[in-house]
């Protein structure tokens, strides 16, 4: 705990800090114009609702959110499999270990906006008739599937490491199969293990649906985008960053609840 | 209850258990040198001996935790150390006690204790928690069903994980230093129930280093030293006129430690 005298002290460095950058800010030469430009209200309003001629920033969220929660689900999933396959043993199953490795060293290699193009531009080049005539924004979850899943699994991968090998020696010990033990012991406890830095992950996802607008879907970015290139002003970039932090934050309290909620479950010894 | 194939020899007859010639190496350390043993059918023995002698290895390999280098290992006349034999039906026989208990965190004692029966032999959530209700009854912890394990004390969790081992009715238990990671004043309320087991009838290997339990619970002693059991008998033997001089001396340290 703080003493009185470091409550004071920390209070009054606090207090100069924000003067001095307050003022390094509100003084520079340009701090007027950077105001008019970034923080109008009235284009704050606009770009929030949108005019006749430029679509609104809110609605073009909406994309955004459908994106991530359709590229979640598939990740998630995709994720899973791909750590999986990179732990189980034995010579048979060595290719596709081997194209576990190579797709997860491969995918968190590759920047997102070239597998974007790659994918965005490239597929509907192959004419196949399936998988050629999607939608932008179906190549757009695409690759964010691809991209993020690479990532996830070695999430997961670390949490299966995590789980000791007295743990599954005990399930073996109980005549489980290693599926088995893999299935009820080892990822329960390893997926609780690390939901934090998951949903960390998940967060990184959220923003990363603004990429997608390269391929010409109008999500938030790039609605802020076209209202800034009509206005000749660019409070819109303000009010969509400020929505993609509001867009964050119940992920990140979410994630509190629960782990909040396994430690209580396992303090009172209810059975959920 | 336990689909299992015809022994070779009608059980009862030969031993329940026979350890033949085994050989196990970690890297160059060679921890079982050969060794052999016999456990009759409801016959309960001690493995005694220094760390590293070896006790824990024999046990990880009867469960096949660990693979023999060399040797066979015999459950009810039916070699388990060939290639092609079913581990999962092996290890649904032998039951196994660890020293640190290795609870499953995620999962209540209940759920603990019916994870084997569920997924292994099929038995209903009801069957298994009946059986665990038996289980939990005899091992006193019936109002703890459905605490977490870190709820619990570590007396308390080891019983429930010797619980956990007999909800699989196996053939064999085998108990590997069980009371080493528990405070003393939690010891005696786990070797209490081992002892009841034990007058229960069941065929058990326990490694230990709790000499006066040794002495009141076993019919026969091992003493095991560098990989090899170099010396055993009846409790009454081993404790009081030691043939081999490292068996003596092994005593006398425990003695002079007051463990004995």
């Amino acid at each position: 705990m703080l003493g009185g005298r470091a409550v004071l002290v920390s209070s009054a460095s606090t207090v100069v800090f924000f003067l001095v950058l307050f003022a390094a800010i509100a003084l520079a030469p340009g701090a007027s114009i950077v105001q008019e430009r970034f923080l109008d209200p009235v284009h704050l309003k606009q770009a929030f609702l949108g005019t006749q001629t430029s679509p609104s920033v809110f609605e073009a969220l909406l994309l955004n959110v459908k994106m991530f929660m359709i590229a979640e689900a598939f990740i998630l999933v995709f994720a899973l499999i791909v750590a999986i396959v990179r732990g189980i043993p034995g010579p048979v199953f060595f290719p596709f270990r081997a194209v576990a490795v190579a797709y997860t060293d491969l995918f968190r290699g590759v920047p997102l906006i070239l597998v974007l193009y790659m994918l965005g531009f490239g597929v509907p080049g192959l004419g196949l008739r399936f998988f050629s005539s999607r939608s932008d924004v179906t190549y757009g979850i695409a690759s964010l599937v691809l991209v993020y899943s690479a990532y996830v699994a070695e999430v997961y991968r670390a949490g299966i490491d995590s789980i000791h090998e007295s743990q599954i020696a005990a399930a073996r010990s109980l005549g489980l199969s290693r599926w088995q033990s893999l299935r009820f012991v080892v990822l329960p406890q390893a997926i609780r293990r690390v939901i934090p830095p998951l949903l960390n992950d998940f967060i990184g996802l959220q923003k990363d649906t603004a990429l997608v607008s390269v391929l010409g879907s109008v999500e938030a970015a790039r609605a802020a985008q076209i209202y800034a290139a009509e206005q000749f002003n660019y409070s819109s970039y303000v009010i969509a960053a400020a929505l993609f932090v509001l867009l964050t934050i119940p992920l990140a309290r979410f994630t509190d609840q629960l782990i909040a909620r396994d430690r209580r479950r396992r303090a009172a010894g209810v059975t959920v | 209850m336990m689909p299992s194939g015809p022994p070779e020899t009608a059980p009862g007859d030969g031993p329940a258990l026979r350890v033949d010639n085994v050989y196990k190496s970690f890297g160059a350390n060679r921890v079982l040198n050969g060794i052999s043993v016999q456990v009759a059918p409801l016959e309960v023995i001690c493995l005694i001996g220094a760390s590293g002698s070896g006790k824990s290895t024999l046990l990880k390999c009867i469960n096949l935790l660990e693979p023999v280098d060399s040797g066979s290992i015999f459950v009810e006349g039916h070699d388990i150390t060939t290639p092609g034999v079913d581990v999962n039906q092996v290890r649904r026989r032998i039951g196994i006690v660890f020293q640190a208990f290795n609870l499953f965190p995620h999962m209540s004692v209940l759920q603990n204790i019916t994870l084997g029966p569920r997924r292994v032999l099929q038995a209903s959530s009801s069957e298994a928690g009946g059986r665990a209700a038996e289980l939990l009854d005899r091992i006193g912890l019936s109002d703890k069903k459905d605490e977490y394990p870190d709820r619990l004390s570590g007396g308390q969790q080891q019983r429930v994980a010797i619980a956990r081992a007999l909800a699989m009715n196996p053939e064999i238990m085998l108990l590997d230093e069980i009371t080493s990671a528990l405070d003393p004043e939690l010891v005696a309320e786990v070797l209490g129930l081992v002892k009841e087991l034990a007058l229960g009838g069941m065929t058990m290997v326990i490694a230990t280093h709790e000499m006066g339990f040794a002495r009141d619970t076993a019919d026969r002693v091992c003493f095991l030293d560098e990989g090899l059991i170099i010396e055993e008998g009846r409790p009454e033997e081993m404790f009081t006129a030691p043939q081999q001089p490292r068996t003596r001396q092994f005593l006398q340290r425990i003695i002079a430690a007051g463990r004995l």
